[in-house]
């Protein structure tokens, strides 16, 4: 019997008000790099953050290696998006990535010697050793992100959920990223990540999630990302839109 | 002056202005760091109704019943800041507003419809405290400062003062990392497992409670200049975390010392006829440490293509 899928969610359904942002979907996510792909408001993030219980679902459930969250948060790592935070933080890179670490620790004192240890080695990972030190407000914003993604590594998971990775990032992030990614997958570690690019999907990623509210296609790269289905995936909003122009259309006339 | 007038008429006055500047100060740099500086203000003012009904059930300014009462109104206008916020889809701005000056307007309706204003718990002390108004009957020597049946005889309102700074301290030091993150990623601390929004929540309260202890001593509205003035003087001079927290405690015991004395006991000392409004001062001290660290500026802020690139 294959082990149980990283993460699988089933029917699961979100929304902001009245409008669902996901709409039933069922979906596992296969082991290795996965990419979840489709256009803006297609309910990408929110699938993630509803996975980690950070918004509240509708109805669905969601198990990661077979279980629920609860029982394997030490197995699942986060990679919020950059802009959730306040980066004039009186805060150092060290010290954030040492939040990956919380809890591991008690919770007031020093932080331990081996969990900052750890720390600076996810640092020196993506490249930011020198910046150890510096507050996170003097970094440019590819290496905020690298700080992200070093805390993300230091959270040690099996499994890691990370929410746009190479949004507004300059070409020596993106490469220590994808450096990043390649280690992980070699370790036999999982990721999905929330990605815009089509145009490096196949480059980055082994599998896809091609999503707009509902799921348009799934599984390896090489199956089912196609034009055909990339189509279908950004056209359904344009489709919508097409039906509402002849609506206004026919009460205008 | 002798020591037995600073006993007996400065020593009370003078730890109820540290203690409420040092808890205020400690509380406001969370809140700073949240960008929710509005919810101690609104927390502040909200209490009131609270404390008035505290006051009107007891009959006597006893500290519990109105401390009770003040969380509980606390917990009460954060839960309907929420409900207004997504019931009526109002900027959180507008809904904190829009609520926390309903409590508090209610809070002086209560006043005058309870009779609690009759009494002693009239409009001129909540609104600007009454300092000056701490005495302490049994401090004729330095033994009295050893001795329990003198200290017994401290102000009550002393007594709720120390205890809310000790719970404060206490909790702060407890849950210094999972307090940390909540301020700087609340999302992350929720999807690693930490209990974030109990932790939000736990601030909420403490900041109610400061506000109400603080209340006694400054005043309703000066409680916002301990809360808001000492952390921002410091966000403006430090980058670091414990730095700006710790200092924020200690800018705000400071500033309720430097504070109380200026308004009488120097002028005094010095032979000028001059008695001020200890809370109109320790409040003017707030705004003109905020300047001077705006104008200094002794932090080199980032470029803001930093923050935007």
């Amino acid at each position: 019997m294959n082990p149980p899928a990283p993460l699988e969610v089933r029917h699961l359904t979100v929304a902001y008000g009245e409008k669902p942002a996901v709409w039933d979907v069922t979906w596992s996510a296969p082991p290795g790099l996965t990419a979840i792909v489709g256009p803006n408001g297609a309910g990408k993030s929110t699938l993630l953050k509803s996975a980690l219980g950070l918004v509240p679902a509708l109805s669905g459930e969601v198990r990661f290696f077979g279980r629920p969250l609860d029982t394997v948060r030490d197995r699942v790592g986060y990679l919020p998006q950059r802009a959730s935070v306040d980066w004039d933080f009186p805060a150092t890179a060290l010290d954030v990535v040492c939040m990956a670490r919380y809890p591991r620790m008690r919770w007031w004192g020093l932080v331990p010697r081996r969990d900052k240890e750890a720390a600076r080695a996810a640092l020196a990972q993506v490249g930011m050793a020198d910046f150890a030190d510096r507050q996170i407000g003097r970094l440019s914003g590819g290496q905020q992100q690298r700080v992200f993604l070093a805390r993300a590594l230091a959270q040690d998971a099996d499994l890691v959920l990370m929410d746009e990775p190479f949004a507004a990032v300059d070409a020596a992030t993106e490469a220590a990223i994808v450096a990043v990614l390649r280690e992980l997958a070699a370790k036999g570690r999982h990721v999905v990540a929330v990605h815009h690019d089509l145009g490096t999907v196949p480059e980055y990623f082994s599998s896809v999630l091609l999503l707009n509210a509902r799921v348009f296609a799934a599984g390896a790269v090489q199956d089912v990302f196609t034009n055909r289905s990339i189509a279908a995936t950004y056209g359904a909003r344009l489709a919508v839109l097409d039906e509402a122009s002849v609506g206004a259309g026919a009460v205008g006339a | 002056m002798t020591l037995q007038d600073f006993l007996m008429l400065d020593l009370p006055p003078l730890l109820a202005a540290m203690l409420a500047g040092g808890t205020c100060g400690l509380l406001g740099s969370f809140l700073l760091l949240r960008r929710e500086s509005l919810i101690g203000d609104a927390l502040s003012h909200a209490v009131l109704p609270g404390i008035v009904l505290g006051f009107a059930f007891t009959g006597a300014r006893a500290g519990l019943p109105m401390l009770l009462g003040a969380m509980l109104a606390g917990l009460a206008a954060v839960a309907l800041i929420a409900v207004v916020q997504k019931a009526a889809r109002l900027d959180p701005g507008a809904a904190i507003g829009a609520v926390f000056t309903t409590f508090f307007a209610v809070g002086l309706v209560l006043l005058e419809v309870t009779g609690a204003r009759s009494v002693d718990l009239d409009l001129d002390c909540v609104l600007f405290g009454q300092l000056e108004t701490l005495v302490w009957t049994e401090g004729r020597d330095l033994a009295a400062l050893l001795d329990p049946a003198a200290l017994a005889a401290l102000p009550r309102q002393l007594g709720l003062m120390a205890g809310v700074a000790l719970v404060v301290a206490v909790a702060v030091a407890a849950f210094w990392r999972p307090i940390k993150l909540a301020c700087f990623d609340p999302a992350f601390a929720r999807a690693i497992g930490l209990p974030s929004r109990s932790i939000e929540l736990a601030l909420a309260l403490l900041v109610a409670a400061a506000a109400v202890a603080a209340f006694e001593a400054v005043g309703s509205i000066l409680v916002v200049a301990l809360l808001v003035c000492p952390a921002a003087a410091l966000r403006l001079m430090t980058d670091r975390y414990t730095v700006q927290v710790l200092g924020g405690a200690g800018l705000g015991a400071l500033l309720g010392a430097v504070g109380y004395a200026l308004a009488g006991p120097v002028p005094a000392a010095l032979g000028v006829d001059l008695a001020l409004n200890a809370a109109g001062v320790i409040g003017t001290l707030g705004g003109l440490v905020v300047a001077a660290a705006a104008l200094l500026r002794p932090r080199r802020r980032p470029a803001a293509a930093a923050i935007t690139a």
